[in-house]
């Protein structure tokens, strides 16, 4: 079975409690339909088990088939340096479908961010190298579509719908 | 599942259509070491995933000197369409007549499908097969795979 080859460190998109002792890591493309899908999925999974579970975000964006995918990414990450990551994330998922540059300045400003610094940074490709170290790490641990899910660092192969999820991780839960 | 040809064979030659209207040989692209990745079908959707993923890994394939060759029976034509619609920036070798000739060489033929295994080669610059890998073929089998053995071949 597929194994997370890069460990999660405090470099990483940690949701919830650091220390938990549960984690659920999931590799998305912002473009990515059945990544959209799977947010709210996510999210409930983060209900379900509270304080218990940390959920952690890498980028692996196929730039090729989704043309806004990696300036989405690197939008994300400059929300990131700024301190509000998952807000960005949530909105970015939440309004996928209208996915664009200038929906990105828009959800930069909603945010309080500065949009001519977000439209610099994805001109100069400031955050590019950040997103490629999480796509190749991806990569690495056998990631092969997005989204890819791994609970405690084993790869999550098969159906990701809430019930399977909560399943995968009581059961890896249940070994540890 | 098909007994792919091992770690240790030559990998025997061939000469393909890569465009409707140009071949290319593997004797072409010695020197260097070549990846050959044959799949079932251009537009099915695990194809689609795992060329997708293939054409975002290229820089790290192209930082080993390695050729990108995807391989199927899909005809030149099928290829460049679908080449175009996913923006994939490496060859597609139409194995379309004899069909499926060369994936026969490599053991790579599912002979009651009609169409190949979702077969990985990676070939040393000296045309010897370094490492080989058949999956499942409704698993895209990822890029790890290719690049670890990229990484061991002799430099």
């Amino acid at each position: 079975m597929a194994t997370l080859k890069v460990p999660v460190t405090p470099e990483d998109h940690i949701q919830g409690d650091p220390n938990a002792e549960l984690t659920l890591l999931e590799y998305g493309d912002y473009e990515c339909p059945h990544c959209g899908r799977a947010h709210p999925i996510v999210k409930r999974v983060q209900k379900h088990f509270g304080r218990r579970l940390r959920f952690v975000f890498r980028n692996f964006p196929l730039t090729q088939i989704h043309p806004n995918a990696q300036a989405a990414a690197e939008a994300a990450e400059f929300a990131g340096a700024n301190g509000r990551f998952w807000e960005m994330h949530d909105l970015i998922y939440e309004n996928q479908e209208r996915l664009s540059p200038p929906l990105l300045l828009a959800l930069a400003e909603e945010l309080g961010l500065d949009p001519p610094a977000l439209r610099e940074a994805l001109a100069a490709g400031e955050f590019e190298p950040r997103v490629r170290r999480d796509f190749l790490s991806g990569v690495r641990s056998g990631v092969n579509g997005t989204p890819t899910f791994f609970i405690g660092g084993q790869r999550h192969d098969g159906p990701w719908e809430f019930e399977d999820l909560v399943a995968a991780i009581e059961t890896r839960r249940a070994l540890v | 599942m098909a007994n792919i040809l091992e770690r240790g064979t030559p990998a025997p030659d061939f000469t393909l259509p890569v465009t409707p209207d140009q071949k290319l040989s593997l004797g072409e692209v010695k020197g260097n070491p070549v990846i050959l990745a044959f799949y079932p079908a251009d537009w099915s959707p695990v194809c689609g995933d795992q060329m997708a993923l293939y054409n975002e890994v290229l820089p790290e394939f192209q930082k080993h000197r390695a050729r990108l060759l995807g391989i199927s029976v899909d005809g030149a034509w099928c290829h460049s369409a679908f080449a175009r619609d996913r923006r994939l920036h490496f060859p597609l070798l139409a194995d379309f007549e004899p069909k499926g000739a060369v994936a026969r060489k490599y053991g790579a033929y599912r002979e009651g499908d009609g169409f190949t295994e979702r077969a990985l080669f990676v070939i040393d610059k000296t045309g010897i097969i370094a490492w080989s890998y058949c999956s499942p073929v409704a698993v895209n089998p990822g890029a790890d795979g290719i690049l670890q053995a990229l990484e061991e071949l002799p430099r």
